[in-house]
């Protein structure tokens, strides 16, 4: 197994799909000449040419459309947006066009098509730069939703994505791009709609998913090491749909939730959870389920106040005790 | 370019069916037989015969606004398919689920029936751009309205149809108002086909209430698109005779423009000129009058005995396997 970025899985997805379907093509701001305002389609120019790595004008909206039309009639395009704030531009082609069109249509017109890049807070980029719309796009029927960090989970999900055949929004994370992680040297693909244990546990089953997940397995491992507690993780990865059998599973065996989330606590992929755990493992609770999210403020610029904002170590530390009744 | 009789005749025939599907859509609306909302073609049906007769049919690709019932069936769609569809009947074009701005066809490359005012525009650019890259021998014909020239997402794709050379061909048809508010309050354009300037763009104006007027050009525009891969911004001058939608009160424009433009009826303007060139008489016309009431009143038959959807059919095409 090779170690690679998060970065070059990324690229080595798009590569390899590109090779064996010509009818893919990745087209965004930055894509082609530059290599990639985060490099991820580094060398790709070179490699497919200027008509299957296309360099936009900046119009998300224009070009995510463009990438809705060119997949009703049989291509399949991989939409880069800059940033997923960026991407709010073209919430009109994602929630009006690319998710209502198969429906709409009864079935005649598809949209094979992922729009991807990165999602959530990097640092100190201020209050436009800096948001998570997850939460707002999972409640879209007709989309599938997956938000990702680990290299190889990446390579393999962004591969079934781009051979799927509705509009997947694929999140990742400009902090991690250089995260580093094994990846298998022969082709394999990983299902989509999957979540995947990152951690074996029995005290509490942690829910969450993108970056948070690094600061989930951090926690626990600090709780194993200093306080005995042993925490389920689960990384869900596809959050579009949500892999509902596995968190209930753990849930039955851990008979504690936590979700941690970054973004607003409001109307959030948290509550969701939350509420279907609540409905379908009520007896197995020990604790009312708890959730750990981003204060409800638009994101200051001051690196304490942003790290205060994005849920933190002390909070997720602070949850679990709540649920095991430490006080 | 002169088009032939038969050519003549069928346009006549197209627009009247046409005409007397949307008033019978309009009667039926009234009897509160189906409901939403329920944009009518009345007034524009020279425009969508002269356009739709200059592609290839089923092979260009056609995308619309949602002012879209009529355009399917000069398409070569049962007018029974397209009134189940606003009956919300199973055997409607979109099975039901699509409704008065949402009609779909894709043996016939009819992309929708679009109901966010300018959205199908960077649509079109993408199938421009699947054209573009497998280098194929086709065009896609965009309508829009005119009140949809001042929409972002226009502008975004009328530029990149330009960069990149998309066989787009991006047609508005322009009847004076975005719902009621006349164009002239709204754009500070006179000629709303200069919107190409910004974009380096081909453009061309046409006599939309002239079905032959707009053929002829439409034909020329077509096969220049198709050989140059070049896209162009027609503006297409048209009037709805009716209201924005069924709901529309009309107090934005005045009895007597409505009157005028009466008198200057697309389906009129053909039949004087069939009358005089001696391309018909009057017993053809009233003879096409029964052929097109009784095609209506099939389609009626069909759309009321058809079944309605199916509850189980709800979850079916949200996603696809």
């Amino acid at each position: 197994m090779a170690i690679l970025t998060l970065r070059d899985a990324l690229n080595q997805a798009m590569t390899e799909e590109m090779i064996r379907d010509p009818k893919v093509f990745l087209m965004g701001e930055e894509v082609g000449e530059y290599n990639g305002a985060y490099k991820v389609s580094k060398g790709m120019l070179e490699k497919f040419g200027p008509d299957r790595v296309v360099d936009s004008p900046i119009s998300e909206a224009g070009f995510a459309g463009l990438g809705v039309g060119a997949a009703m009639v049989g291509l399949r395009p991989i939409i880069e947006m800059m940033t997923w704030n960026f991407a709010i531009q073209a919430f009109d082609q994602i929630i009006n066009h690319a998710a209502k069109m198969y429906y709409m249509s009864a079935g005649q017109f598809s949209v094979p098509m992922v729009i991807r890049g990165p999602h959530g807070a990097a640092r100190m980029l201020g209050a436009q730069h800096s948001q998570c719309v997850d939460h707002m796009i999972v409640n879209i029927p007709g989309l599938i939703v997956v938000s990702t960090v680990i290299p190889k989970d990446a390579k393999g999900l962004l591969k079934s994505s781009i051979r799927n055949n509705n509009p997947v929004m694929f999140l990742e994370s400009e902090l991690l791009y250089g995260y580093e992680g094994e990846v298998p040297d022969e082709e394999y693909l990983t299902p989509l709609g999957k979540g995947d244990i990152k951690r074996k546990g029995k005290d509490i089953t942690l829910v969450t998913w993108n970056k948070m997940l690094l600061l989930s397995l951090d926690v626990a491992q600090k709780l194993w090491e200093t306080e005995n507690i042993d925490v389920e993780i689960i990384d869900l990865m596809t959050i579009q749909p949500i892999d509902e059998d596995l968190i209930f599973e753990s849930v039955r065996k851990t008979h504690r939730l936590l979700v941690v989330e970054e973004g607003w606590g409001v109307a959030s992929i948290g509550c969701h959870i939350v509420d279907r755990v609540v409905k379908e493992c009520f007896d197995d609770l020990d604790a009312p389920p708890e959730r750990v999210f981003n204060h409800f403020v638009p994101m200051p610029y001051n690196k304490t106040l942003e790290a205060e904002v994005l849920p933190t170590e002390a909070r997720v530390i602070q949850s679990i005790k709540n649920l095991l009744y430490i006080s | 370019m002169k088009i032939t009789k038969q050519q003549c005749i069928e346009f006549y025939k197209d627009m009247l069916l046409c005409r007397r599907f949307e008033e019978k859509v309009s009667q039926l609306y009234v009897q509160q037989r189906f409901g939403g909302f329920c944009h009518l073609y009345i007034g524009q049906e020279a425009l969508g015969t002269g356009c739709l007769n200059a592609i290839r049919k089923g092979k260009d690709y056609v995308i619309s606004g949602y002012r879209d019932h009529t355009q399917p069936i000069t398409l070569g769609m049962e007018p029974g398919v397209v009134l189940a569809e606003l009956l919300a009947k199973s055997t409607g074009c979109a099975q039901g689920k699509g409704g008065s701005m949402h009609m779909f066809s894709k043996s016939l490359r009819y992309l929708g029936g679009h109901g966010i005012v300018g959205g199908q525009v960077p649509l079109a650019a993408g199938v421009g751009w699947k054209i573009a890259y497998e280098k194929e021998d086709l065009v896609i014909l965009c309508f829009i309205g005119d009140a949809a020239i001042n929409q972002g997402q226009f502008h975004e794709a009328l530029n990149m149809c330009a960069i990149w050379k998309l066989p787009v061909i991006v047609i508005i048809e322009n009847n004076l108002y975005g719902m009621g508010t006349a164009i002239s309050r709204t754009c500070s354009l006179s000629s709303l086909a200069d919107r190409a300037k910004g974009y380096n763009m081909r453009q061309a104006v046409i006599d939309g209430r002239n079905v032959i007027n707009t053929y002829t050009q439409m034909l020329e525009i077509v096969e220049e698109t198709r050989k140059t891969r070049q896209p162009i911004l027609v503006e297409a001058k048209t009037y709805r005779l009716r209201g924005h939608s069924m709901s529309d009160p009309g107090h934005y424009r005045s009895k007597e423009e409505v009157e005028n433009e009466r008198n200057n009826d697309c389906l009129k303007i053909l039949e004087n000129h069939m009358l005089s060139q001696k391309i018909a008489q009057s017993k053809d016309f009233e003879s096409w009058e029964d052929w097109a009431i009784l095609e209506v009143e099939k389609a009626v038959e069909f759309a009321s005995t058809s079944p309605e959807p199916e509850l189980s059919d709800l979850y079916s095409n949200v996603l696809a396997p």
